[in-house]
């Protein structure tokens, strides 16, 4: 693998919300309600297993790293090349809860440009087309 | 970034400029006459397709003599396909949604 191949990147989003710990922990642990934010699930809040978010652009491979009730959930996230770890980060404050979070990972950019030849450069334009229709 | 998206979007809009560009991707270093002879159009109408395509940072020319040689250079396509711009617009949206939901629990 080249030094590009692994580069790291991380996205990371941060808001205050106005609610108790114990209630966004909910949100973001059990799977019904984690279907009405984010995707259909079959999270588990078990460290080590395995579950998928489905949408109905495609399936995300995830796998629970670590579990600290109120406080931090990590989990692997494998969809469409990317390689990366979520984790959530709730942090009391004096309104309700400061929550981060943090993705890091890396695009599997031999594993693209392997199949770029054939598949990806059509994909890739097909999907300008699309981008440049819905910018009229 | 040097290169805006603009940019990289109206000079790949154009159904020629696309084709140019990915047979550069495709075959490599290509000069004027090459690629006319396979465009369909005029050489002159290739040397602006080309310009544009470099303006946008797509191509990089390479004078050998009287010939210029063109290549792509798919490094600009960065900022397109870069993981963390479109993840970002992502996770902003589920962020909302989680505050509606948490909304809606109260009730």
């Amino acid at each position: 693998m080249t030094d590009a191949a692994t580069q790291t990147r991380s996205v990371i989003v941060e808001r205050e919300i106005a609610y108790p710990p114990e209630k966004i922990w909910r949100a973001l642990t059990q799977p019904r309600l984690i279907a009405e934010w984010l995707m259909a699930n079959d999270f588990q809040p078990v460290v080590g297993h395995r579950f998928d978010l489905r949408a109905d652009w495609g399936t995300v491979d995830c796998q629970v790293l670590e579990i600290e009730p109120n406080r931090t959930l990590s989990y692997t996230w494998a969809a469409n090349g990317l390689e990366s770890v979520v984790t959530w980060t709730l942090t009391s404050t004096t309104r309700g809860v400061h929550l981060r979070m943090e993705q890091t990972g890396f695009q599997a950019d031999q594993k693209l440009a392997y199949h770029g030849a054939k598949a990806g450069w059509p994909r890739f334009l097909a999907r300008l087309e699309e981008m440049l229709a819905r910018a009229d | 970034m040097l290169y805006s998206h603009d940019m990289l979007f109206k000079s790949l809009a154009d159904p020629t400029r696309r084709v140019i560009f990915e047979r550069l991707c495709r075959e490599g270093e290509q000069t004027v006459g090459a690629l006319t002879a396979q465009a369909g159009v005029s050489q002159p109408a290739v040397s602006k397709h080309l310009g544009v395509l470099k303006q946008a940072g797509l191509v990089l020319d390479r004078h050998a003599g009287r010939q210029t040689h063109y290549s792509a250079q798919r490094g600009a396509l960065a900022a397109l396909i870069d993981w963390t711009s479109e993840m970002a617009g992502f996770w902003e949206s589920r962020f909302d949604d989680l505050e509606d939901l948490l909304k809606r629990m109260d009730q």
